[in-house]
């Protein structure tokens, strides 16, 4: 396959970027999206220019440290991570577009690669349980209705890759918040800061100045592990219970 | 409580969810009302008269309207506040737009601004042409809501004005009150067809049932 692509180019978080123009040839189909960055890297060392800089780790699609925006969908146009997208889903001759994540709570580093850090702050504003440490407990200890625990998993696979808030026409980190919110809220474990954990995560989320939610559903449709977007709605409905509950103390 | 939902953007959400409610309950009865205008001037003038009269003797003459007026002032600044709160954090929060640009989301959902904007306008335009009588078309008559709407609705722009804020306002429940329901908290898998379903309805009824009157005009039924 021969192929023309379209990458951000910025030289750190201070520097104007643009898009460039490059060119690659020989790119097999069943390479993946970040194998056919590494040939065009490759090309840029030899002819002595900057190779583009980009996220990536395990390329398992199960780390979410890749972060490509490919022809305007988050992580191109399959539903799963960059690492697994293949370049059979693109045609030769093709013009590929490739961004960063866009939100200015993820701030561009360089090129490809933003700061994700925000997401980390919300987890420990509120993502955490208070687990005894020590050996592990006994697993029928603390039995969990089939359905709750159906729910938490669905949430606990979100891989904090931040393709909901790239895909948000307001940069909302909603999708994000509502899953790791929903994935300890439901369990027996996440009990005890079942409200601070909402109010807190939320607050941090707006803190790190996140958009607001207005369910246009982009969020859900980007996001590579299928969190619901009935996810932001367990989480409004948990934020207004536990405001409640703080109001009556 | 209320300062911690105010400062929310998930609270801020709600106070557009709540408000958006009690317009929309509004606006089902409002049509209604208007309906009455098929039955003759005397029927709908006389329904006119009785909304200054309800809840009589406990209330004093046109107190109960007073109240819904206050409810829906307040309904309306604190939707439009928020609204615009909200969407100065949203677009602060996605300062540049991507290269390649995709079409996204439904019409109805990227319209909720602008529609809200144009909403708001007409609601002035509304109050001042058949409430006020400030900008009515030929002479304004305190008592005859008749002959008041015939008259505005005898004009090109009253028609356009009308039948276009009618229509965002359709676009806008679309959207709107599926929404109101996600930041309630109140929908789920089970219930989201049932959901969209009655936003879609409730659309569609109310957008006909208000458009009726000015076709009512201009076809001449109504005269």
């Amino acid at each position: 396959m021969k192929l023309t692509l379209r990458v951000w180019r910025q030289k750190n978080a201070d520097a104007e970027g643009a898009m460039s123009t490059y060119e690659v040839d020989d790119i097999s189909p069943d390479m993946s999206f970040l194998e056919m960055l590494d040939v065009l890297n490759e090309q840029l060392i030899l002819s002595g220019e900057e190779p583009v800089a980009f996220d990536h780790d395990c390329r398992e699609g199960i780390c979410g440290a890749c972060s490509l925006v490919i022809n305007g969908d988050a992580h191109g146009p399959e539903r799963t991570t960059t690492c697994q997208l293949h370049m059979r889903s693109f045609q030769d001759g093709d013009t590929i577009d490739i961004e960063p994540w866009r939100a200015s709570a993820f701030p561009v580093i360089k090129d490809l690669v933003v700061d994700r850090s925000a997401f980390d702050r919300i987890i420990q504003a509120g993502g955490y349980i208070t687990a005894p440490t020590g050996s592990a407990p006994e697993a029928h200890a603390t039995p969990v209705p089939k359905a709750d625990a159906d729910f938490a998993f669905e949430h606990a696979e979100c891989i904090g890759c931040g393709a909901c808030v790239a895909a948000c026409p307001n940069g909302a980190a909603m999708l994000f918040t509502s899953a790791k919110v929903n994935h300890l809220n439901v369990l027996p474990q996440g009990a005890p800061e079942r409200e601070t954990r909402v109010l807190d995560m939320v607050a941090q989320m707006d803190a790190e100045g996140f958009g607001g939610c207005t369910l246009t559903g982009e969020c859900a449709t980007a996001c590579p592990k299928g969190i619901p977007l009935m996810s932001i709605t367990s989480m409004n409905k948990e934020w207004l219970r536990a405001t409640r509950k703080a109001g009556k103390r | 409580m209320a300062r911690t939902m105010w400062d929310s953007s998930v609270g801020k959400k709600t106070v557009m969810a709540v408000s958006g409610v009690i317009m929309l309950l509004y606006l089902v009865a409002h049509v209604i009302g208007n309906l009455k205008i098929f039955f003759g001037a005397e029927e709908f003038n006389r329904y006119g008269h009785w909304l200054r009269t309800v809840g009589e003797p406990f209330m004093h003459y046109e107190w109960t309207l007073w109240l819904v007026r206050i409810v829906l002032l307040v309904a309306v600044v604190a939707h439009a506040t928020s609204a615009y709160q909200l969407s100065r954090r949203d677009i602060k929060a996605r300062p540049s737009k991507y290269v390649h640009k995709k079409p996204r989301a439904s019409y109805a959902t990227r319209t909720m601004r602008w529609g809200g904007v144009i909403l708001g306008l007409f609601i002035v335009w509304h109050v001042l042409d058949l409430t006020t009588g400030t900008v009515h078309p030929g002479g304004f008559q305190e008592g005859h809501p008749y002959q008041n709407v015939v008259d505005t609705f005898s004009t090109w722009y009253g028609n356009v004005v009308y039948i276009a804020a009618m229509l965002a306002l359709g676009l806008h429940i679309r959207h709107g009150f599926w929404s109101a329901a996600q930041t309630l908290g109140v929908g789920s898998r089970t219930r989201d067809r049932a959901l969209k379903t009655i936003a879609n309805v409730l659309a569609l009824l109310l957008t006909a049932g208000f458009i009726a009157v000015p076709v009512g005009v201009m076809t001449g039924v109504v005269s």
